[in-house]
């Protein structure tokens, strides 16, 4: 599904050149549950945002199902990330203005979904992630967990392929937190590709598959055998 | 995105935002109001000055003694000249084929006296026909007699004012008064008719011609009205007169004619350009607008930075960006001018209501002006701040501190 070749990507700091991305190569199937770990400026961010399509490499080439978005324009890559993509933040950036309904609405609104669509979709995903209570509260009268909750609903709205979770639990305490990973690790379950870029070795160690990186390099890529996968869900 | 959705959206931000959003309304609303309001006083002064100047018919024709070559400069409205039109001059116009009447003018000032009351009018000196000609109506008596020009009759038709202030509620009809050093009789009152032409005929007194001649000792007339058949035969009409006053001044014909027309046309092309000019000043506030909408829309973009980043996230593309900021301005712009042009109409209904005579309207031209104005600067003051949030990195803009 997800295809590196001689992925780079060099930042400027001052007159000193940094590679956040150094010459990676990594390939993903569709349906993986991945945790890519590593120190504060490994690049494990940038990883996550070049797959994100947020950001774009210097050199080398990024197919996501077999198209090279690296010659996509901006408008299009736009489109792919509609449409393909979903991404879980760790200070879950809902829009405040808004309700809980409203904000997992936002991608089908801003795909122009027809009102009527929308409706028994939101309603379907508010139930889904028992949040159906909450519908029309503003994200400030929510908890932790129900943010980002209501981030996940907003993510997966779209019925993406590929969910990019940073640091989904880095603000949640321990019981919400293992809440957002059951919902997570669910959702893989059900077939979406799953890349969770994290400090917390507990949920890194989660995943079946585990990337480890230091200075923009990728320096381990362990994986479980495909049949354990019953134990860690 | 859909057109209600983005409609939605905005108006969520709006009452998000609500004391942001209340001055910028208030600021292009107050912007559009004074163009509406201006324009709208202007075309009421306009259409006053220009209805003054209409009820002298468009069949007459007014002649001036002088003319722009001889007195030099301005056009000779003061009624000297090298060569006085004569009451001899009025009555061969009179003659003239397609002239229906006329009517000669000659103004002074006078202290006229009744019992121990003393007032300076001014005087006019005239004929029968020129009531007919400035449909002058009396309520009281009678018009000046129909005589020849050269009859110095001691008789006196008066504003509806002047009588007040001579006789208070008591009869005017028939009592003589003092003018000068002649004597006049009342024979009529005029109803009122307020300012015409710049003069008041409340307060005006007028004798016949000659009389005024007599008292004034001056021979010149100041004006004479002519009156034509028919308002086609103007043109000719005024050759015939042109003709025989060069026939009558050795060769020269020291007048100048002017037509309702002509005046009608100076003053309206006046006007216009000085309610124009009005606008236009009135049209700068709707830039200040303008401006305060540049600031408020950066304000917004680097408030809202988070919240660019997240659109972008989830797959607004640059130009949807964009139009979301954009279509905020431009819903910020129809709202305010639609406040605007509310506020500029009750202004203008109490004006009216205050002001019966003045017919206080905003022209359609400006309405039109002043909302595309406050469109267009609300757009384009919007554009660079929307580039700007449109240009942002997704990235960095997530970082950003914002949203919850």
């Amino acid at each position: 599904m997800i295809e590196l070749t001689s992925l780079c990507r060099t930042f400027m700091l001052g007159d000193q050149a940094v590679h956040a991305l150094d010459n990676i190569n990594l390939s993903i199937q569709s349906g993986e549950y991945l945790s890519v770990m590593g120190p504060s400026g490994s690049g494990k961010s940038t990883l996550l945002n070049v797959l994100g399509l947020l950001d774009v490499p210097d050199n080398g080439h990024y197919l996501l199902q077999g198209t090279d978005t690296t010659l996509l324009s901006e408008t299009e890559r736009a489109r792919y990330r509609r449409e393909h993509i979903g991404f879980v933040f760790q200070s879950y950036h809902l829009v405040a203005r808004l309700t809980a309904r409203e904000n997992i609405e936002l991608p089908l609104v801003l795909a122009g979904v027809a009102p009527h669509e929308r409706k028994p979709k939101v309603a379907a995903m508010l139930a889904q992630l028992g949040l159906t209570e909450r519908a029309d509260h503003l994200p400030n009268q929510l908890s932790g967990g129900q943010r980002q909750r209501v981030a996940i609903g907003r993510a997966i709205i779209m019925q993406p392929k590929l969910l990019l979770a940073d640091e989904p639990t880095g603000n949640l305490d321990s019981q919400s937190g293992s809440d957002v990973v059951a919902i997570l690790e669910q959702l893989n379950q059900q077939g979406i590709t799953l890349l969770v870029v994290t400090h917390d070795s507990a949920l890194g160690q989660r995943a079946r598959r585990r990337i480890r990186m230091t200075d923009g390099k990728i320096v381990a890529d362990e994986q479980d055998a495909a049949q354990t996968e019953a134990s860690h869900a | 995105m859909r057109s209600a959705d983005l409609l939605r959206f905005n108006l969520q931000l709006l009452l998000r935002h609500r004391f942001r959003s209340l001055m910028i309304l208030l600021a292009l609303a107050i912007g559009v109001a004074a163009v509406n309001l201006l324009t709208g006083l202007g075309e009421g002064a306009k259409a006053f000055v220009l209805n003054q100047f209409s009820l002298l018919g468009n069949e007459t024709l007014i002649m001036l003694p002088g003319k722009k070559e001889t007195s030099g400069g301005m056009p000779p409205i003061t009624g000297e000249a090298p060569r006085d039109i004569t009451l001899q001059d009025a009555t061969a116009i009179s003659r003239l084929p397609g002239v229906a009447a006329v009517a000669p003018l000659q103004v002074g000032m006078a202290e006229v006296r009744f019992d121990a009351r003393v007032r300076e009018v001014v005087i006019a000196g005239t004929s029968h026909e020129f009531f007919a000609i400035r449909q002058l109506q009396v309520q009281q008596g009678q018009t000046l007699p129909a005589l020849e020009l050269d009859i110095a009759s001691p008789v006196a038709v008066i504003g509806s004012n002047l009588k007040r202030e001579l006789f208070g509620n008591g009869p005017a009809l028939g009592q003589w008064l003092k003018a000068g050093d002649r004597r006049f009789r009342v024979i009529g009152v005029l109803s009122g008719k307020g300012q015409a032409m710049g003069m008041d005929m409340n307060d005006v007194m007028i004798v016949p011609v000659a009389s005024a001649q007599m008292l004034f000792n001056k021979a010149g007339l100041f004006r004479v009205f002519i009156q034509s058949d028919d308002s086609s035969a103007i043109p000719a009409v005024k050759l015939r007169i042109t003709a025989l006053m060069q026939r009558r001044q050795d060769g020269v014909a020291d007048i100048t004619l002017i037509s309702q027309d002509a005046i009608l046309s100076s003053f309206a092309d006046i006007l216009s350009t000085l309610n124009l000019a009005v606008s236009g000043i009135a049209a700068i506030s709707l830039l200040v607008a303008g401006i305060l909408i540049m600031n408020v829309t950066l304000i917004s973009v680097s408030q809202r930075t988070a919240e660019i980043g997240l659109l972008k996230a989830i797959g607004a593309a640059n130009r949807d960006i964009q139009t979301l900021f954009l279509s905020e301005a431009l819903l910020m712009a129809l709202l305010g001018a639609a406040a605007g042009m509310l506020l500029s109409e009750l202004g203008l209904l109490a004006m009216r209501l205050r002001f019966a005579d003045l017919a206080f309207h905003t022209p359609w031209w400006a309405r039109l002006l002043a909302l595309s104005i406050a469109i267009a600067t609300s757009l384009l003051f919007a554009w660079g701040p929307s580039r700007r949030a449109a240009n942002m990195s997704p990235i960095s803009a997530l970082q950003a501190r914002g949203n919850s």
